[in-house]
């Protein structure tokens, strides 16, 4: 089960080209500043763009000869583009009353969304983050068989944001639905991608699963102030007594302060590269909870060479990022293939279920 | 009734049954005009765009002859018509409906247009990638939004109809209880020695019902912008 797209749309000024494939259902996002080309993409996928060059394939059906009203994939825009001689209800119903699947039960999306106290409102009556919910509603409710998002936080205020991104993140595990997500906010990719395609200038500068390409060092991502690695594992025990959480990702266990999701929940761990300590022997009376061992596989000196990002595959599986200082790196003769230690605080590791 | 005389009252009902056909026939054939109209360049668009609006530019008078030679006993459609369906529209009421139709259609192929044409594209976008098909869009997203413009756009041609003149008594004459509306029974009063106060009383229900046409145009138009807030 996946998902194939490649476009190439040319401009007098330029072009936007992409061809990457992501696992189906999942969220895939289009990472890159405003100009990149990411409303280009998502416009082609949706037929709205007509490209000359554009092949999209999910679980093996070509949509791309569709025209865009058949293609049932649901698009969530920047500025929601509700019908606004509608209500709410008939917003929410325009596509489903259009379609006969119906995987996609009306109650869900009103309950996952909390819209039952909108459906009677008229849509010039809504906060933008209300009628952001009623887009994405309205979407999900044409019961698509991929969901492509631009930017639908972009529009709102911080409070808004953090009002839906947590439906945004219900949303990826409550229907298994490929999401296409456009975005620039670094946050709402760590916190909702699985798959990762970095757009600069019209152009894709890579392509994979986040959790590779939010430490790979050649990318701007990890030039960035915020680096960090994402490592995805599960909550395994509490330890009351220490105030602590263990997680498990892949074979390593990852402790951070003492959470109340219960055992067995799928989480999301993001390491900021700055709070990677790297050590070449087993420090003792130190603060740090976690000590994972790992190996050099990538070291890129940057800062007008003051600095050294550090990229690490953990031996239980997974990557991280460090970024130390030019004399640290000296200091413990680091090098290309050297085992080390990497060292977390637990308070530095932040969490998120996914 | 209004301290009209009953002949003034027929011309007045007349002219209200002629004008409300006007836009009843008018205004189906004006949405598809415009809509065709905003769709773009394509063949033949100038001169379709020509054909609607010369009834604005002609003097009203070529327009009614060019309707005589067109849909007159002898002309091309006029005897297809009396032919097929027995109808004649020369010196009838049917014709003076059909003269004030031609007349206000520019105005309201316009006013239609300039409604559609506010209508957001990217609604439409939006509707498509819910699954609605062309004529969908246009009947669920494009008519209601610009609705009370069309409603405007009829009402202003309608108030326009009960003005028509030169086409009118061109094509159609001046028979009493058949073709004579209110500005051909100002004119004919006018023309009657001692006919100055029918010509004043007419006058004073025109300027009325232009008044309260202008009125409900200018009411629906500003209804017109109600979706824009946001």
């Amino acid at each position: 089960m996946n998902l194939l797209v490649e476009m190439e749309q040319r401009y007098r000024s330029g072009s936007v080209s992409v061809a990457f494939q992501a696992p189906a259902p999942g969220v895939i996002a289009l990472f890159g500043p405003s100009g990149s080309g990411k409303s280009t993409v998502l416009n082609a996928i949706a037929g709205l763009l007509r490209t000359r060059l554009l092949r999209l394939e999910l679980n093996g059906i070509a949509l791309h000869s569709l025209p865009p009203e058949q293609r049932r994939i649901g698009y969530v825009f920047q500025d929601g583009r509700l019908f606004p001689h509608l209500t709410v209800l008939r917003n929410l119903l325009y596509g489903a009353s259009r379609t006969p699947a119906c995987h996609i039960a009306t109650d869900d999306v009103v309950s996952l969304l909390g819209l039952a106290k909108l459906l009677s409102r008229w849509p010039h009556t809504l906060s933008g983050g209300e009628r952001q919910r009623v887009a994405i509603g309205r979407a999900l409710l044409s019961q698509p068989r991929l969901l492509l998002m631009d930017e639908p936080l972009s529009a709102l205020d911080q409070p808004r944001r953090d009002e839906i991104l947590p439906y945004l993140a219900r949303l990826r595990s409550a229907f298994s639905l490929p999401i296409i997500y456009a975005s620039h906010a670094l946050d709402e990719v760590m916190r909702l991608a699985d798959t990762l395609v970095l757009l600069e200038g019209g152009h894709q500068l890579a392509a994979g699963p986040l959790t590779e390409l939010a430490s790979r060092v050649g990318l701007p991502l990890a030039l960035r102030d915020d680096a960090g690695a994402l490592l995805r594992g599960r909550v395994h025990s509490h330890m009351p007594e220490r105030r602590l959480t263990a997680v498990a990702c892949g074979a390593n266990f990852v402790w951070v302060p003492m959470v109340p999701a219960p055992e067995g929940t799928d989480v999301r761990l993001r390491v900021p590269a700055r709070d990677v300590i790297l050590a070449t022997t087993e420090p003792r009376g130190i603060s740090v909870t976690n000590i994972l061992p790992a190996r050099v596989t990538e070291m890129l000196t940057v800062e007008a060479g003051n600095a050294v990002l550090v990229e690490l595959d953990l031996e239980g599986g997974g990557q991280l990022l460090s970024r130390i200082t030019s004399d640290a790196a000296e200091r413990l003769g680091l090098r290309h293939a050297m085992h080390v230690l990497a060292l977390v605080k637990a308070v530095s590791v932040e969490m998120q279920t996914e | 009734m209004l301290g009209l005389s009953p002949d003034e009252l027929e011309a007045l009902l007349l002219t209200l049954g002629v004008s409300l056909r006007a836009v009843g026939f008018g205004l189906p054939l004006a949405i598809l005009v415009a809509l065709i109209l905003s769709r773009g360049r394509f063949p033949g668009r100038f001169l379709l765009h020509a054909l609607v609006h010369l009834p604005l530019m002609l003097p009203p008078v070529v327009t009614g002859w060019l309707l005589l030679l067109v849909f007159g006993v002898n002309g091309p459609v006029g005897a297809a018509l009396e032919r097929i369906f027995g109808l004649r529209l020369v010196f009838t009421e049917a014709g003076a409906a059909l003269a004030c139709g031609v007349m206000i259609f520019p105005l309201m192929v316009r006013a239609v247009r300039l409604s559609l044409e506010a209508v957001d594209p990217l609604l439409l976008q939006a509707a498509r990638t819910l699954g609605a098909k062309p004529f969908d869009r246009f009947a669920s997203i494009t008519l209601p939004l610009a609705l009370p413009g069309v409603l405007a756009a009829s009402v202003l041609g309608f108030t326009a109809s009960l003005g028509e003149f030169g086409a009118v008594i061109t094509f159609a004459a001046n028979i009493p209880g058949e073709t004579r509306t209110l500005p051909l029974a100002i004119y004919a009063a006018l023309e009657t020695p001692g006919g100055e106060a029918v010509a004043a009383r007419l006058s004073i229900v025109s300027i009325v019902l232009a008044l309260t046409g202008l009125g409900l145009a200018e009411v629906l138009s500003a209804r017109a912008g109600r979706w824009r807030r946001r």
